[in-house]
């Protein structure tokens, strides 16, 4: 299958890693990954902060760039969720809705990483290797607004080596929220606090998920705290072989 | 989408507190946040109803379908509301009720006192309700010397402790059984000194108290959780019974009611009976369930006046995606799970509405300028949508009052903030490729910033980033740089 890679803005500027992981993983399935390069950000951002308006024209990009693809696949819960329930939306709110009928056409063949590869691709077992003690953080857009529900843990069940352990109140929110993490810092860094405590819990070595906006918040705090668990978000995971996750 | 019309919709008057928080929710989070005792207790006490709500939800096979009959019964009479109240009115009046309509909080207590005063009594006991407390009736009847005493035993917690309700349904939720019995003693005339915390010992306390005011009182204040328009039968639910003593007792009731708690026909009830008590305490029925229609000859209150209360309703109704919010039964199960009220508590929304359903309903009644923070007191991590018996999208309602309140900032021209400039300067940026790009790149300077792969501080305003969180240093080559150098052109 030739699969559109949407690397999104965070994983492009900052963890180009979980975009080379989400590449080396659709090939080593094999197949054929293309990146179109007029991509840049899904809108997310503007759309939740109240910038509907400065929203759109990305909206209309995202439309535009991944008109013709067969497959659109992120690592990202929460930029699949703006793409499918949000962009329409926002479209036809200010009154643009043929726009509204593109965008929700490509937002139907936009898919998140882990239910791509279950409920697309047919696979749980994509061949990795990763002998570490692992927990898992189900971030609120995949869980809710995705419903991806066990398949992030169904593929993790398969990587050879991994031993996982169960996250204690693994649903509740992590506090990132975006510009919530801004706005309401002291809100945002009590919920982190907490999620810290959890994590910390399981003595795993690894935290992962699917959304690395969420890592970078609390890898943020478990860094700060130099507490031995690090984030990997879980493309680079299932990515990674014997010989390395080979980028 | 249907248009409705009831003349010209008025928000919620500025000059009734009890809608209208006086500081931004960031500012009174903080110092909820820092009253640990405070996060214990909610912490202790959200969890507990959690897990009885998830308990009983799960028995229920067709608990979605429930959730989607609630949903359209609602969304139907909404889009009819004025035909119902005109036909409720009608019916209360024809079975000796008399019905009053109240533009806002201030018109409403007015009628309310005029009534108390009516009769000549000089205190009412009150059915525990939300909407007296959104119009500050208590506040109200007291500048006109009337006594108002609360008989739920939650919401005389809060009363005797001179504080204000933090839950929609256990308005004491923020105190603990060591506190209410200091209270107790402090307030309570007459309380026994050998008084404990065990809550049963508490309760009779309260029970004798309460006693004496049920068997004196002549008038009672209600609320109402519903209205049958069909027949003109209001309704009240409750756990413990203290309200239909109010109900049965006095001579003269008076019930105060927002307009959108109107359903059609009986059998619409049937639907949000069996919604409400497993969505709001866990139980699977609620104990008590009093009907009343009118005046009885010889039982019960012998006169009946009913307030229909607007007070920014039909503002909120003429908000096309806003309006859902209207559908709202003050089940609280949105308050129970969301993150943001476990550890804040309720009063730093500073509105009677805490929690999420507040942060929508709070700034819908008022118009967003008298609440801007409130659309931003939420990560939209969903759990409220996924818990509303009635379906209420609230994620997507915040989305949309904070949309509203950078628009409004706008058209005020109180725009631009330093935020306004960096999200039309990123929008430019990410609008174009090649501009998107060049910023990835130059994102690199940030690794000037950065020691061993980490930022622990940043400029303002990403300072609020870096006070607890290390920030990850930009990488050596953006994803776009290295798709080209592995992957080549296409
Ligand atoms: S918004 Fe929904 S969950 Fe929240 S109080 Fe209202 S009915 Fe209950």
């Amino acid at each position: 299958m030739r699969i559109a890679l949407f690397v999104t803005c965070l994983s492009d500027t900052l963890f180009p890693q979980v975009g080379q992981a989400t590449t080396v993983l659709l090939e080593r399935l094999g197949h054929e990954v293309v990146f179109p390069q007029a991509q840049t950000c899904c809108g997310q951002m503007h759309i939740n902060t109240g910038y509907q308006r400065q929203a759109l024209p990305l909206v209309e990009h995202y439309a535009d760039v991944f008109a013709d693809a067969d497959a659109i696949v992120a690592p990202s819960g929460s930029c699949v969720g703006s793409v499918r329930h949000q962009h329409a939306t926002v479209a036809r709110s200010l009154g643009r809705h043929q726009l509204a009928q593109r965008s929700a056409a490509v937002a139907a063949k936009t898919f998140e990483l882990c239910e791509f590869l279950v409920d697309v691709l047919g696979v749980t077992d994509v061949g990795a290797y990763f002998p570490h003690r692992v927990t898992y953080h189900p971030t609120c857009h995949s869980l809710r607004m995705l419903h991806v529900a066990d398949k992030p843990l169904r593929l993790l069940r398969q990587v050879r080596g991994l031993s996982l352990i169960e996250l204690p109140d693994a649903e509740q929110c992590c506090g990132f929220g975006g510009t919530f993490a801004l706005k309401n810092a002291d809100t945002s860094t009590a919920m982190l606090a907490d999620k810290m405590t959890r994590v910390l819990s399981t003595r795993a070595e690894v935290l992962t998920a699917g959304d690395s906006s969420c890592l970078m918040h609390i890898g943020g705090g478990l860094g700060r705290l130099s507490s031995g668990t690090r984030t990997l978000h879980i493309a680079e995971i299932l990515a990674a072989t014997e010989t390395g996750a080979g980028s | 989408m249907s248009r409705v019309f009831l003349g010209m919709p008025a928000h919620a008057p500025a000059d009734v507190a009890a809608l209208h928080a006086r500081r931004p929710f960031p500012d009174a989070a903080r110092d909820a946040l820092a009253d640990t005792q405070l996060r214990r207790n909610i912490g202790a006490a959200t969890a507990t109803i959690r897990g009885k709500r998830a308990a009983v939800v799960a028995e229920v096979d067709d608990w979605e379908q429930l959730r989607l009959a609630g949903q359209a019964i609602k969304a139907a009479t909404m889009s009819r509301l004025a035909e119902h109240l005109q036909r409720l009115e009608r019916e209360v009046t024809a079975r000796g009720g008399t019905v009053h309509w109240a533009r806002d909080a201030a018109e409403a207590n007015r009628i309310v006192t005029d009534l108390v005063r009516a009769t000549g009594a000089d205190e009412v006991v009150k059915v525990k309700s939300m909407v007296t407390q959104e119009i500050g009736l208590n506040e109200a009847l007291a500048e006109a010397g009337i006594a108002a005493w609360e008989t739920d035993l939650a919401e005389l917690i809060v009363q005797l402790g001179q504080d204000t309700p933090s839950h929609i349904l256990v308005p004491a939720i923020h105190r603990n059984r060591a506190e209410i019995r200091e209270i107790f003693l402090r307030e309570m005339p007459g309380a026994d000194p050998a008084l404990t915390d065990d809550p049963r010992a508490l309760a009779m306390a309260a029970r004798a108290h309460l006693r004496r005011k049920f068997l004196t009182a002549r008038v009672a204040v209600s609320g109402a959780n519903f209205a049958v328009a069909d027949t003109g039968t209001l309704l009240v639910v409750e756990s413990e019974g203290n309200g239909r003593m109010c109900l049965t007792l006095p001579d003269t009731l008076i019930t105060v009611m927002g307009i959108e708690k109107i359903v059609p026909t009986w059998s619409d009830l049937e639907v949000f009976l069996q919604l409400l008590p497993r969505s709001s305490t866990g139980e699977r029925m609620n104990p008590y369930t009093s009907a009343w229609t009118g005046v009885t000859p010889g039982d019960g209150p012998q006169e009946f006046h009913l307030v229909l209360l607007d007070n920014g309703r039909t503002a909120v109704l003429a908000d096309e995606v806003g309006r859902e919010a209207l559908h709202c039964i003050r089940c609280s199960a949105c308050l129970n799970v969301c993150p943001v009220y476990e550890r804040t508590g309720g009063h730093a929304y500073g509105s009677v509405y805490p929690g999420p359903i507040g942060a929508v309903l709070t700034p819908l009644l008022t118009g967003t300028p008298g609440n801007p923070s409130l659309p931003y007191a939420s990560t939209l991590c969903g759990a409220c949508f996924d818990a509303c018996p009635v379906r209420i999208d609230i994620p997507s309602l915040l989305v949309h009052l904070r949309g509203r309140t950078t628009q409004e900032r706008a058209e005020a021209h109180l725009l631009p903030s330093a935020e306004a400039v960096a999200m039309a300067a990123a929008s430019w940026v990410m609008a174009s490729p090649r501009r998107f790009a060049w910023a990835g790149r130059s994102a690199r300077l940030g690794r000037l910033l950065a020691r061993r792969g980490r930022i622990r501080r940043l400029p303002p305003p990403l300072s609020a980033w870096t006070t607890a969180r290390d920030a990850p240093a930009p990488p050596a080559q953006t994803f776009r740089d290295w798709w080209r150098s592995n992957r080549g052109k296409q």
